[in-house]
């Protein structure tokens, strides 16, 4: 399988990466010679071999259904490039 | 006096014990170094002198006591990857500008509950994601080898350049480093350090910025066997923080070295010997069978028959991963902001701008496989492949086999901006070639130096371990450093 031109655009967008047309270019060359190398993964017989899910079985680790942290809201937008009185700014989402 | 930052951490470890000198007179032989060095190197993206000496003053006042826990006054650089409460953390990446987490990672929480300083945070490649560390926003990492009689630049490998710099060039006495794909173990190689990627679940990944979380385990870079020993021991804990940390206690790995290899089998696996694979790879390869053998270890053939799958595989699940843990960065939490004409293009901006070109194209990738009709061919059957790939490791532990042993990468050191692997992606990605299966099946691997090349640059050797047994990969990688000897790069710099 291999990608155009149109499709590196799409998969751009769905990334929430701007590209420009050049951009665009060279990245369709570039996804196609790493296409090219993992299509060779066509060639192995996986007929009823269960996808891996988990390197090392262990059962999905449970705890008490608590409350155990919080109340740290200035700590948790401190790295934030816009805030007010603890929120995250964004640019406007509803007219 | 001798130059501190010589000393292993086992000998300095004694020496302050015995207050031969202070941890204070340590750590100022290390920013020392730094301080002259780094401009050369560039392995430090920030260096925490203030912070690194009070750490130091506390452990003397511990050491004073007759107290002081396993690492008590250690300097160490820790990979940008690791969250340190207050001070730089980036990920070597642009879109991280300015992050300093209000957290710490557990790894690095546990280096210092044990006593030890940190010395800062190391350069790597951008996100991990490079095999040269010439990825990172903060510039190249120069490796502290050169070959013999020329002044060339050499990459240090990746993506824990800076983590293995450092240690080669005595800028810390041991480093903290992650591998996704061999990002510790191809770096160690390239540098003559010796690096371990312990069992996935074994060191908690908690507060370490995620690349791909299936894989991703970190470890440590050491001058030595002793002393990767000594680091892994400090670093492994249980943590709950981590669901995936598996609840196992963490033995003395120390007290593996040494012990004898009677009765111990080593598997040679055919598939590692690669077309085109150079003559002093497959000689080194030879050396070190005979060296296991000679310490009474047997060494019998095995085949693990889908290892030539294990690449490809691992460039769908890696970027499927890493585009998922990387949609959190969109200019709203943290980091960097580019502003846009509504929110989808302040994101979109903020991306194209943040992240570099390799993190971009690895990003891509990702979305795509795991795009609307793209799924089932791809990423599901990289994740079948996956487990045939595991299957095969089962069958020759299930046989007897105790470890495995190969070269740890298809090369020395190369040069800066390496024209065929700029060209082709794939050229560089084929550095973890003899890596990269270990992490696809969550297993423990190390590399030990074990020879240098024609032209003197160091060249390693990989065993690979059964789930949990780093024990048996430190007592025959000790093997090999004591029948090949330790290597250091001549000073330049």
């Amino acid at each position: 399988m291999s990608v155009d031109l149109a499709t590196v655009k799409r998969v751009a967008r769905l990334a929430r990466i701007a590209v420009t047309p050049e951009d665009a270019e060279r990245m369709t060359g570039e996804l196609n010679t790493i296409l090219g190398f993992v299509e060779q993964l066509s060639e192995v017989d996986v007929t009823g071999v269960e996808p891996m899910t988990s390197v090392i079985p262990m059962e999905m680790k449970k705890r008490r259904d608590a409350v155990t942290d919080g109340d740290k809201a200035a700590d948790i937008v401190a790295n934030a490039p816009a805030t007010e009185e603890n929120f995250f700014l964004v640019p406007k989402v509803v007219e | 006096m001798t130059d501190l930052t010589k000393l292993t951490i086992a000998e300095a470890r004694t020496k302050l014990k015995a207050r031969e000198f202070s941890a204070v007179e340590l750590t100022d032989a290390y920013l020392g170094a730094i301080d002259a060095a780094n401009g050369r190197i560039n392995a430090y993206v920030a260096v925490t002198h203030d912070r690194a000496r009070d750490m130091a003053k506390a452990s003397d006042a511990r050491l004073a006591k007759g107290q002081g826990g396993a690492l008590e006054g250690i300097p160490l650089g820790i990979k940008d990857l690791f969250g340190t409460e207050g001070v730089h953390t980036q990920a070597a990446s642009h879109i991280l500008d300015g992050f300093k987490p209000r957290y710490e990672s557990t790894v690095t929480a546990n280096l210092w509950a044990d006593g030890a300083v940190m010395l800062g945070k190391l350069n790597m490649d951008e996100f991990a994601m490079g095999s040269s560390n010439e990825t990172s926003y903060y510039g190249p990492v120069i490796n502290p080898w050169r070959a013999k009689g020329s002044n060339k630049d050499l990459v240090p490998g990746g993506s824990s350049g800076g983590s293995a710099a450092a240690v080669a060039a005595w800028l810390c006495a041991g480093a903290t480093a992650t591998d996704t794909g061999g990002s510790i173990r191809q770096p160690a190689a390239l540098t003559g350090t010796v690096g371990i990627k312990p069992t996935y679940g074994r060191v908690s990944r908690w507060g370490i910025v995620a690349f791909a979380s299936s894989l991703d385990q970190a470890g440590p870079l050491a001058r030595d066997v002793r002393d990767a020993a000594i680091l892994l021991k400090s670093m492994a804990s249980v943590d709950t923080k981590d669901t995936t940390s598996v609840d196992r206690p963490v033995p003395d790995y120390e007290a593996a070295l040494g012990r004898s290899l009677k009765g111990v089998k080593i598997g040679i696996p055919r598939e590692y010997r690669m077309d085109g694979m150079p003559d002093e790879i497959e000689a080194l390869w030879k050396k070190g069978i005979e060296w296991l053998r000679d310490a009474g270890a047997e060494i019998v053939d095995i085949s693990l028959p889908h290892t030539k799958y294990a690449l490809p595989a691992y460039y769908i699940v890696a970027p499927a991963e890493a585009s998922s843990n990387l949609a959190r960065y969109d200019g709203v939490r943290y980091g960097l902001r580019v502003p846009g004409k509504d929110i989808i293009d302040m994101y979109e901006q903020t991306r194209a701008a943040g992240f570099g070109r390799e993190v971009k194209r690895r990003i891509m990738i990702g979305t795509y496989v795991l795009s609307a009709g793209y799924y089932d061919a791809y990423y599901v059957r990289a994740q079948q492949v996956r487990t045939l790939i595991k299957r095969d490791f089962e069958t020759v532990y299930r046989d007897g086999i105790d470890a495995i042993l190969t070269p740890a990468t298809p090369s020395a050191a190369f040069g800066l901006a390496d024209e065929e692997m700029n060209a082709d992606p794939v050229k560089m990605y084929l550095n973890d070639i003899f890596t990269v299966t270990v992490n696809m099946a969550g297993l423990p691997g190390i590399a030990v130096p074990a020879g240098l090349d024609a032209k003197g640059l160091p060249l390693g050797l990989q065993l690979i371990g059964k789930p949990f047994d780093e024990e048996m990969l430190f007592r025959t990688a000790h093997v090999i450093e004591q029948a090949a000897g330790r290597f250091e790069p001549a000073r330049w710099w």
